[in-house]
């Protein structure tokens, strides 16, 4: 039987389509190979690191010295480095942007939101070498007045630098969960004699937790991933302290100061940055999930 | 009764007392952001914008801080910029479209959904360990322009695609059953009507995340980009320094006069951004005043 024309025309169409969307499929399928392509070259070089190194000399060790005579591979220190900057950057990040979130959602007339809200978001897109120029140059010179035993790199200037970045993150997703609880609630507090501050206080907050938590986790993910600024102003010496003062090393600041140097393919101190690179990659991956949760479930709306 | 009253009144002004302290409370949390802004910018410009001359933008890095300038970290940061755009932007408008108008509730769709919002948050070092990995050791593509692109597309990647998932999603369904009531099949209306209505928004997300890419540092570090490079690249596998690789190789030496240098090369980079972010705001403005 011969094939009317449009019967042709509906096969070739169908075929097209096939052929496009297998083409979509595999850009879309592309995300998945970028994070198996980041778990096996990790897991491949950290394996050949744990060949070297034993878990206990890692997990155990207090000392971090790969790139010395005497050598120490205890993460500590520079777990302990990553904390206490991503502690300041959250100390400063939290409050001040639940508090910009909160005054933009329920406080600020439409047309100031509308000049606010991308105001605040440029500091997010400031490239994170001119935050590092920043934190060493003005804000640790500043902070040496108040506190004079500060060192020209500690973790306070950069942890403090680092959560000014990460604010417009925690401001910009609580605010998208403040938005989203429903007027009604709000509305009936009000009616019922509440005032707004209270409204927010026992109504709003406590409805909108998850994503405002949501963007918390997310904040502490950026602080513990965020290189330069640490690599800048917050020193290169892995001491195991919990002195705000004195210079730390964190554990992206260490993988950029391996960088710098030529360090052959294949050494111990190649193998060093994966491994170290692993615990970033597990911790962040760790706090991005949850706070990925924490979001879904506002979309479903809990309430 | 009388003194019930009054209790309920001073406990009014009290409350009415806490709102406006917290009213001045929040005021100062939103100021503290926009006077940081301003201090960052004039500190930089009053430290670099003594050095910003036709020079420093034509002259190669160099020894002496006086005499040295940006031209082969920022002839590197536009060619690394056009080529990740080449790479990014097919696949990631690509993801998009099959995302938000192919895949349906599946398992797998939901799958690729978390892998991207995580691939969002992993930090940019780690795609600098990727590429080291994968383009630089592994691909034999060696220290190169390339590798440096190919590792900043696939940390763009993700951005590009959330934007432009949000744009073709905002686009009416009418529109697309419109399409289809007159015979259109799927792809024509994906061409015809979809992309060319979540346009706006996708160059801007494109302009913003290409922005994002060429402001980085940690990864082009980590893949090895040199910190010292007197000659222009001759082909995508020449060796290479970007703009902010330059900035921050002059922010860690002791000596102030390079320090003089990082603020000039800031103010390039800021400038350098600001355009782009005003080009997405202008190219949104345009187009979307086209469609309607």
């Amino acid at each position: 039987m011969m094939k009317t024309e449009q019967q042709e025309l509906f096969t070739k169409r169908t075929l097209t389509e096939r052929w496009i969307s297998a083409v979509l499929f595999a850009c879309a399928a592309v995300s998945i190979a970028v994070t198996a392509g980041i778990v096996m070259v990790l897991l491949f070089e950290t394996k050949e690191f744990f060949s070297k190194v034993s878990f206990g000399q890692f997990f155990l060790d207090t000392q971090w010295t790969p790139l010395f005579a005497q050598k120490h591979f205890g993460i500590w220190p520079l777990f302990v480095g990553t904390l206490l900057t991503s502690f300041f950057a959250m100390i400063t990040a939290i409050p001040m942007g639940l508090l910009i979130a909160i005054f933009l959602s329920e406080y600020a007339p439409e047309q100031l939101r509308r000049i606010l809200k991308p105001i605040v978001e440029i500091l997010a897109g400031i490239p994170t070498v001119v935050y590092g120029y920043f934190a060493l140059t003005f804000v640790t010179p500043l902070l040496q007045k108040v506190i004079p035993d500060l060192a020209g790199f500690n973790s306070l200037s950069p942890g403090i630098v680092m959560g000014i970045m990460i604010t417009p993150i925690v401001a910009s997703l609580s605010e998208d969960a403040i938005y989203s609880v429903p007027a009604s609630l709000r509305e009936g507090a009000l009616a019922l004699g509440s005032t707004r501050l209270r409204a927010i206080r026992y109504i709003i907050l406590p409805t909108a937790f998850s994503g405002i938590a949501a963007s918390f986790i997310l904040g502490i993910s950026r602080a513990v991933g965020e290189t330069m600024i640490v690599a800048i102003a917050a020193g290169q010496q892995p001491i195991l302290t919990f002195d705000p003062r004195v210079p730390i090393e964190t554990m992206t600041a260490y993988i950029v100061q391996v960088s710098l140097g030529d360090t052959p393919h294949g050494t111990l101190e190649y193998n060093t940055i994966f491994a170290v690179g692993s615990m970033l990659f597990i911790i962040t991956m760790i706090f991005n999930l949850i706070s990925f949760y924490l979001r879904k479930k506002i979309l479903k709306g809990y309430i | 009764m009388k003194q019930h009253d009054n209790d309920d009144l001073t406990f009014i002004s009290i409350d009415r007392k806490i709102e406006k302290a917290f009213i001045a409370i929040m005021a100062i949390a939103v100021t503290i952001p926009l006077v940081i802004m301003v201090m960052l910018l004039i500190d930089t410009f009053i430290d670099g914008s003594g050095r910003l001359n036709v020079d420093f933008l034509t002259s190669f890095p160099s020894r002496f801080a006086e005499s040295a300038g940006i031209l082969s970290p920022l002839v590197g940061s536009g060619i690394l910029m056009v080529l990740t755009a080449l790479f990014a932007v097919p696949v990631g408008i690509g993801a998009a479209v099959y995302l938000e108008e192919y895949a349906g509730k599946t398992r797998l769709s939901s799958f690729i959904e978390i892998n991207i919002s995580n691939l969002a948050g992993v930090p940019s070092i780690i795609y600098g360990l990727l590429g080291l990995g994968l383009f630089v050791r592994y691909m034999q593509l060696g220290r190169s322009l390339l590798a440096g692109a190919l590792t900043l597309s696939l940390m763009a990647l993700p951005m590009i695609i959330i934007a432009s998932r949000e744009a073709i999603r905002s686009v009416p369904r009418e529109l697309r059953e419109a399409a289809y009531a007159l015979g259109a099949d799927k792809w024509m209306t994906i061409k015809k009507i979809v992309l060319p209505m979540s346009l706006p928004g996708i160059l801007t997300g494109i302009i913003l995340s290409l922005a994002r890419a060429i402001g980085e540092t940690a990864p082009i570090i980590t893949i090895g980009a040199l910190t010292y490079v007197a000659f222009l690249p001759d082909s995508v596998m020449s060796p290479f320094t970007a703009l902010p690789v330059q900035i921050f190789n002059w922010i860690s030496r002791p000596q102030t006069e390079f320090h003089i240098n990082a603020a000039a090369g800031i103010i390039v980079l800021l400038v350098v951004m600001l355009l782009m972010n005003s080009l997405a705001i202008i190219l949104r403005y345009r187009l979307q005043r086209r469609i309607q």
